[in-house]
């Protein structure tokens, strides 16, 4: 009997190490240990024996099931593993080849230049305000100390409807006008918007960009004027800056300059700034003994030429999706 | 402005090199360049004396001249300027001299005669604004001195870009005091002898309004010598400052204007009669002007006038008939302060800008007009004798003095740093501001009459500043807090539509807000276009009133270089006047252009599919959002009827979709057939705050309905039926199919939805689901004769 068992074992085994096919797997179990199954089977014949025959037996006969039993287990892995590989190596993909359906477009480099602008005003406290781009003389010019006929008007060739009663906005400014008339100091906003000047040639567009900020407080001064700038820059250009602030003239701040910068080994003008002109708060109202501001102004384009090495205004508004793809 | 470097230095000499001063005056505020007095230097011209000539012999035009050049002896120069004649004194390049433009001289023979160099015009040797012809030397011009010694050429020009605040600074003695402020040093000042005053001509001067012109002095100079020269030193000045040499006594005006600030103009006296008159122009009045032109005068122009009328707008330009010629003798010399608003609407009114306005306009020193006259006396009679008579001077003679309060705590208040008062004192005593002590910490700022920008305090403070050294405040930040905003949540940012569309494929593009009026029309709808007074071009007349425009143009610029496949969207502002009172009104919008195939070419989904109208409408419902939107199917004159939909929100609409109409195509002369949308952002960017609602714990069920339903139903029509019939159970409704085919009959088509029902509170059973699907096909059936498949 028990030479049965060990020849039946055996051939289990054996036929289970042959085997390659998970069903054939299964009928070696049904063989062996299915409830009519040869091994089975010779439990039947501990009928016959016993004490302690019976139990010794009954035990070898356990033995035997659980090693045929674990083999089973072990081939049916090995055979599922084999079956997924072999899967896994029918599915195999080209992974080089390019994805499917919609690409990304991208956003234009002044829209880009202006975010990133606004945002760094932004975290600085400076709330984004918008405007009218047509205007009239008042909002434009007559609120920022530009009389009707002062020269300072000639600084900026300015576009005309309504028969001159309305203009386009030659800067952001007066949306600080608007700002500063609805609201009360403190006030800390910036500004981005088109604006319009008639002057078109290599390297002016009679339609541009600008972002102009403004801070009206109590004690708001020059030095902070120079630090928040200053900090501006280095943020933007993501460098210590060499700047230099030289006097100059915009008749709605008094003082008034513009600020240069260092890059690449050169001198460039980048912004005009100054401290809100007395007759500029006269004009919305509010009291310029008690409050001081400072406004300043920059051209979008000009920064985007210097940040993204653009050498041609032109090239920001012929949408040339050669050019603008670069900034997808 | 420009202005001689050597002139310059008479005046003031801070002992640095021009650049370094250049530097200085930038980083006082004032911009400039410098430029060599002359671009490219001539070499071996010496000034020649024609001593005789005779005709060429072989050529009619051209003459045989013998010129002394101081080396004993003399050249034979054969020449064939019209002015040569014996006795002129010209430059003569010598063999082997270099002329400005590569020309090199040496000895040729012209026609059979030996020339020995050449005889030069001022445009030969690289002078600008010279007449043809030989260039006239002085008559003491000595033969042989090198030209560039004897036209003292070793000079640079100051090319001055001021800004409109510093209309002191356009002078040789305002740019002179300007450097010794800035460089603490002392200018000269003009020291100017008055006249012996010979006789008693004079014309009465009568001013209309003081506040017009607060002061005017002018004076008869009789017995000038009409055929004199303007001296070479002062016809180098006047070129180098980019004035052409007219008339020796027009060119004192322009030189004295230059030296000091004062625009002067001279009259013919002898074309003057009665009473000169500073008043406004009347009704009908003109006047020929010295340029020619005639002008009308309908806007009070301020002029000067005698008892015939208009002789000089003032200011501004003289009159053409009392204008100095050769021939005039007698002059009348006006130096007047004329206010800076009655010159600068003159002169833009009438297009006219002379160096004359330009200053008036800036504010000319109301001291200064006395002074002025007796120098350009001085010099009319230095180089055209004859007698002055007395000054007539009237006006505010004597100026008021203008005095500005200064605080020195609000010098510290507004540039946030500490000066000294002593220190301030000694900055503002540089530009000849005087303080006196009001009370403590407190100034009386006199301001000299020559700076019309200083008026206030603020103006005080920023001179201190520029003096003190912008460089030299230091940066500080301020504490100073602001209660942040509260940005709104239910107003989308128009950045949030850009990168819904970007992640989509679409690329922004900026046009020009500009447009040809023409062809926006074709695309607008019917909007009345704001236009502009002044365009740059004809077609850019208008402001956009759609953003299409642009759109089609920056397809049509990328088409043109290959780019099929174009997804492009721009946002920004359209412009158009109201039906009702022609008010303009601003509307910010978002727009977008879609042509080529559905996908990006790509493998796998052969053969491409055109875009169409669904493409482009799941572009704009993902821009959308969830809210109430409703496409119709409406009329707009740009947009194929069949292919186009009006959208709205409620009961407003926000705007239109659809592919451009076949004929605007054509018109347009588009080579396919563009998708376009276009939206009112400012009623689409609103967008509720979510408010969320609780999620059903119940199972769902879905049914799939398939209907034939004839042409003219449209999916929102089942769809509002539908739903009606429904209930609340059916949460979700989705078209899956459409067909049409041979197996519908003719004007019908089959429409296949899925419907999923669900309720909060329990489980539906089949038996309630089964009910409504009957509620609903019965009422599709009786409302839009759609049958079950």
């Amino acid at each position: 009997m028990i030479e049965d068992l060990d020849r039946l074992t055996t051939g289990a085994l054996s036929e289970i190490g042959d085997c390659a096919d998970p069903r054939a797997l299964d009928q070696i179990r049904i063989d062996y240990l299915g409830k009519k199954g040869r091994i089975t089977d010779l439990l039947k014949q501990l009928a016959g024996l016993d004490g302690e025959a019976r139990k010794r037996f009954g035990e070898q006969v356990n033995r035997a099931k659980q090693s045929v039993s674990a083999a089973i287990e072990s081939r049916a892995e090995a055979l599922a593993a084999a079956e997924l590989d072999r899967r896994l190596e029918a599915e195999r993909l080209d992974v080089t080849l390019p994805g499917r359906g919609e690409g990304v477009g991208g956003l234009h480099p002044i829209t880009r230049t202006i975010r990133r602008i606004e945002r760094l005003w932004n975290e600085l406290g400076f709330e984004t305000v918008e405007g009218p781009e047509i205007e009239d003389d008042f909002h434009n010019f007559g609120a920022l100390n530009i009389p009707a006929l002062h020269p300072a008007r000639a600084m900026q060739d300015t576009f005309y409807a309504s028969q001159g009663e309305r203009v386009l906005r030659t800067h952001t400014s007066p949306v600080q006008i608007r700002t500063m008339l609805s609201r009360k100091p403190p006030i800390r906003i910036v500004c981005p918007g088109r604006v319009y000047r008639n002057d078109s040639d290599r390297t002016h567009s009679p339609m541009f960009h600008q972002v102009e900020g403004l801070y009206v407080a109590e004690q708001v001064t020059f030095a902070d004027l120079k630090h928040d700038l200053l900090a501006f820059l280095s943020r933007f250009f993501e460098q210590e800056v060499e700047t230099l602030f030289r006097p100059s003239y915009f008749p709605f701040v008094e003082p008034g300059a513009d600020v240069h910068m260092k890059l690449g080994g050169k001198w460039l003008e980048l912004l005009g700034c100054g401290m809100v002109h007395p007759k500029v708060f006269e004009a919305v109202g509010i009291d310029p003994e008690r409050y001081t501001g400072y406004a300043f102004g920059m051209g979008v384009e000009r920064l985007a030429m210097l940040r993204y090495g653009v050498d041609d205004l032109r090239l920001f508004y012929n949408n040339d999706l050669r050019f603008l793809r670069q900034f997808a | 402005m420009k202005l001689s470097e050597s002139w310059l230095r008479e005046w003031v000499n801070p002992g640095a090199d021009i650049h370094e001063i250049a530097e200085r005056l930038v980083m006082g505020g004032l911009e400039l360049d410098i430029e060599p007095a002359l671009a490219e230097r001539p070499s071996g011209v010496v000034v020649g004396r024609i001593v005789h000539l005779e005709p060429h012999p072989n050529a009619e035009r051209l003459r045989v001249c013998e010129v002394e050049v101081g080396q004993g002896g003399l050249r034979r120069i054969v020449c064939g300027a019209p002015n040569a004649r014996a006795g002129l004194l010209v430059p003569c390049a010598l063999p082997g001299a270099q002329l400005p433009g590569g020309l090199s001289i040496g000895v040729s023979t012209l026609r059979g005669v030996e020339s020995a160099g050449m005889l030069c015009s001022a445009a030969e040797l690289g002078l600008s604004g010279g007449s043809d012809g030989l260039l006239e030397l002085d008559a003491d011009a000595r033969p042989g001195q090198p030209i560039e010694a004897h036209l003292k050429l070793d000079d640079r020009i100051l090319n001055l870009e001021l800004t409109p605040n510093r209309g002191d600074c356009l002078s040789v003695h305002g740019l002179a005091r300007e450097i010794a402020a800035l460089y603490g040093i002392q200018a000269a000042r003009p020291r100017i002898r008055p006249a012996v005053v010979v006789g008693e001509y004079r014309f009465t001067v009568e001013l209309e309004d003081p506040l017009d012109c607060p002061n005017y002095a002018g004076r008869v100079i009789v017995g000038v010598k009409p055929k004199v020269r303007t001296p070479d030193w002062m016809r180098e000045r006047l070129r180098r400052s980019g004035i052409r040499s007219i008339h020796p006594v027009v060119d004192i005006t322009a030189y004295v204007m230059l030296e000091l600030g004062q625009p002067l103009h001279a009259f013919d006296a002898t074309r003057l009669a009665g009473v000169v008159r500073v008043r406004r122009a009347r009704e009908g009045e003109g006047m020929r002007l010295l340029n020619g032109e005639f002008v009308h005068l309908r806007h009070r122009e301020l002029l000067v006038t005698d008892e015939r009328g208009p002789a000089a707008l003032a200011g501004v330009m003289g009159g053409a008939d009392s204008a100095v010629s050769e021939a005039s003798t007698r002059i009348f010399l006006e130096s007047a302060c004329f206010a800076p608003t009655a010159v600068a609407g003159t002169a833009r009114r009438h297009k006219l800008f002379s160096d004359a306005a330009y200053r008036f306009e800036r504010g000319v020193d109301p001291e200064l007009q006395r002074q002025a006259l007796e120098r350009a006396t001085e010099l009319v009679i230095q180089i055209c004798g004859g007698e002055a008579g007395p000054i007539t001077h009237v006006g505010r003679t004597l100026p008021e003095p203008i005095k500005v309060p200064l605080r020195l705590a609000r010098v510290r208040q507004l540039l946030g740093h500490e000066i000294s008062a002593r220190e301030v004192e000694q900055l503002l005593s540089r530009l000849g501001v005087v303080l006196s002590h009001a009370d403590t910490g407190t100034w009386h700022a006199r301001v000299p009459s020559c700076r019309y920008d200083l008026r206030i305090e603020a103006d005080l403070i920023e001179e201190v500043a520029r003096l003190y050294g912008y460089d030299r405040i230091p940066a500080k930040s301020n504490p100073a807090q602001i209660a942040p905003s509260r940005p709104p949540e239910g107003q989308r940012s128009l950045d949030a539509a850009r990168d819904r569309l970007i992640a989509r494929g679409y690329q922004e593009v900026i046009n020009l807000a500009f447009a040809d009026p023409a062809p926006q029309a074709l695309l607008d709808g019917g909007a009345m276009a704001v236009a502009l007074d002044n365009p740059l071009a004809e077609n850019a007349a208008v402001m956009r009133s759609t953003l299409w425009g642009g759109l089609i143009q920056s397809w049509q610029y990328n088409r043109s270089r290959q780019s099929a496949r174009i997804r492009l969207f721009e946002c920004g502002v359209c412009f158009h006047r109201d039906s009702a009172g022609g008010a303009i009104v601003e509307t910010s919008r978002v727009a977008g252009l879609i042509s080529g195939s559905a996908l990006p070419e790509q493998w796998g989904s052969r053969p491409p599919r055109a875009a169409d109208f669904y493409d482009l409408k799941g572009d704009v419902e993902a821009l959308l959002g969830p809210g109430d939107w409703r496409f119709e199917a409406a009329g707009h004159p740009a947009l194929h009827p069949g292919q186009s939909a009006r959208i709205y929100r409620g009961e407003q609409p926000v705007g239109w979709l659809g592919a451009l109409h076949p004929q605007r195509v054509t018109q347009l002369d588009l080579p396919s057939t563009p998708l376009l949308f276009e939206l009112d952002w400012t009623v689409v960017r609103a967008q509720p705050v979510p408010r969320v609602q609780a999620l059903s714990e119940f199972p769902s069920s879905r049914r799939d309905l398939a209907l034939k339903v004839p042409e003219a139903v449209t999916a929102q029509a089942l769809e509002r039926t539908l739903r009606r019939a429904a209930g609340p159970s059916l949460q979700e409704l989705v078209v899956f199919d459409v067909y049409r085919g041979s197996n519908l009959s003719e004007g019908f088509k089959s429409v296949a939805m899925g419907l999923i029902f669900q309720d909060y509170s329990r489980t539906l059973t089949l038996e309630e689901v089964d009910a409504c699907m009957l509620r609903i096909t019965a009422e599709l059936e009786r409302e839009l004769g759609a049958v079950v498949r």
